[in-house]
């Protein structure tokens, strides 16, 4: 069993075995470990049940961290880390829900999670699943793309309450976010929080914040 | 200001496409604790009642198209069968990405239901029509393509996309044929039947076909699910009129083309692509006078099949 980050974090490089797979991005492994560690009910033997919570990793690009948090969950074997990228690995540069256990949509495209996220944490809602909870991870540079801002107005407006939102931000947003991320979505209605991106702790009292009658928002500052 | 027509009704009908949908659509969403209704402003007024009897499965996101195809497609990935709804540029056009990436890439489907058509708010232009949907959805794997020619043909075809496995993309329009026609599933209505072309006609151009045709000794076949189109039916018919084809579409001309070619591989034909052109028109008017300008009235119509036959 796979079980301290360390370890996660060493399956993680593992990914590293191909010219078409070169960077290993393991800045969201804190967050996605604590989530999965923590936080999310969800069964690996069990990766439908209606009832779950769902992770939707929109920022798609660089899954290592989150594939090595699958498989250290046990969604899949581990073995399959060596092989990101080829051909017929189920494991790509960009995840699709379609090929691997534990992957709640197919990412790469930017901009996406966050809709599909509104209209899962709608669909829960009606089906009877009220307190199953949504968390999506954005990229501070990802949420340039204007269909996020359709989702926060909305989510603020509609309170949302069993939607999160983790804005992991590396700084990479080219024009950057003046007067701070978190306040893009305090506008709108969320509560929100910002912190340390490696202070697990904090991570995990801002996950299991009490909301019941907004959105809310964690983001997880990095700087290298 | 006067218009000559409300975008959103038309006095020549008692009841629209649109009013026929929504009625039906509300029915439906009272009856099926699965299925659920995505709205961007656009006839949120028809579902007023629905949306707060069902407030997490009838929505309305505001002015916002890209959440509005998101919205649906987390709905279906929480095991709903949306229905999302817009003007058709806006739905289909607008948000293109969210339509091929949230619905066949995730593994769920959909249904998206549009108003306007090709060019049903004349006075409103370009801006509002939509000609080339059908072509962006041939672009997809698996989309089914309903376009009902009568409001009562409507409430039959939305059940189907209700209950429907694939995505489901239901075109309505204010444009109509006098009376609505049952349309065998997945097959052709022969309405008449010649020796010299088969004429295939789409949706809410039967009528003009029906007239420009009414002494040419021509098959007319009919259907209102152009996709997945008939095209081993359309052989069969064509095999008794010389392989000699006319498809007539209430949008871009030539939409279907490349699926009749695919039909026809292994044997020689003729077609003529009698649809909505491609140049924009830059003119207002009402919908009536574009489609003669566009050649689809019944005279135009006419003229186009006679040079194609002479």
């Amino acid at each position: 069993m796979n079980d301290t980050i360390e370890q996660v974090r060493a399956l993680a490089h593992r990914t590293v075995t191909d010219v078409r797979y070169p960077i290993v991005k393991t800045y969201t492994l804190d967050p996605i470990w604590v989530l999965y560690d923590r936080v999310l009910r969800i069964d690996p033997q069990r990766p439908d049940d209606p009832a779950r919570d769902r992770f939707l990793l929109s920022k798609g690009h660089g899954p290592s961290a989150f594939y090595a948090v699958l498989a250290a969950k046990g969604f899949f074997p581990v073995e399959w880390l060596d092989h990101v990228a080829a051909l017929e690995s189920p494991l790509g540069s960009h995840p699709d829900a379609t090929l691997v256990p534990g992957v709640e949509m197919s990412a790469g495209s930017l901009g996406h999670g966050l809709p599909l996220g509104v209209g899962t944490a709608h669909g829960l809602r009606a089906t009877g699943f009220p307190d199953s909870r949504v968390f999506v991870l954005v990229g501070d540079a990802e949420l340039d793309e204007g269909s996020n801002h359709e989702a926060i107005a909305y989510a603020g407006a509609a309170g949302l309450a069993n939607l999160d939102v983790i804005v992991a931000d590396n700084g990479s947003a080219s024009h950057g976010w003046n007067g701070g991320i978190a306040s893009r979505f305090e506008v709108n209605g969320w509560s929100a929080a910002t912190v340390d991106a490696s202070d697990h702790e904090a991570l995990y009292r801002s996950f299991t914040t009490d909301h019941p009658d907004r959105p809310h928002v964690t983001v997880a500052v990095h700087r290298p | 200001m006067v218009f000559i027509a409300d975008p959103l009704t038309d006095d020549r009908q008692t009841l629209t496409m649109r009013d026929a949908w929504a009625a039906h659509l509300t029915d439906l969403v009272d009856a099926d604790p699965r299925l659920a209704v995505v709205l961007a402003d656009i006839s949120s007024e028809m579902f007023a009642e629905a949306m707060k009897a069902h407030p997490d499965r009838v929505i309305n996101v505001g002015i916002r198209e890209q959440l509005l195809i998101g919205t649906a497609g987390g709905l279906a990935l929480a095991g709903m069968r949306p229905v999302a709804h817009s003007y058709a540029p806006f739905l289909v056009e607008r948000a293109f990405e969210q339509v091929k990436l949230d619905f066949e890439h995730q593994g769920t489907s959909g249904v998206l239901v549009s108003v306007g058509a090709s060019y049903d708010w004349a006075e409103g232009s370009f801006t509002h029509f939509s000609p080339r949907d059908v072509a962006l959805f041939d672009t997809l794997p698996g989309w089914r393509v309903f376009v009902p020619g009568h409001a009562a043909e409507v409430p039959p075809l939305l059940d189907r996309a209700v209950r429907a496995d694939d995505s489901v993309y239901l075109r309505l329009s204010l444009r109509h044929n006098e009376n609505p026609h049952a349309v065998p599933e997945d097959s052709l209505l022969v309405l008449r039947e010649g020796a010299r072309a088969t004429v295939v006609v789409v949706g809410p151009l039967l009528d003009n076909v029906l007239e420009a045709t009414a002494d040419l000794d021509v098959t007319v076949a009919y259907t209102n699910t152009p996709r997945p189109l008939d095209t081993a039916g359309l052989r069969e018919l064509a095999a008794d009129t010389g392989d000699t084809i006319v498809m007539v579409e209430p949008y871009l001309e030539g939409t279907s083309a490349w699926l009749v070619a695919e039909a026809y591989e292994d044997r020689p034909h003729r077609l003529l692509s009698i649809g909505v052109g491609r140049e924009e028109l830059r003119r207002y008017g009402t919908a009536a006078e574009h489609e003669r300008l566009h050649g689809l009235d019944a005279e135009g119509l006419r003229a186009r099949v006679r040079r194609f036959l002479a």
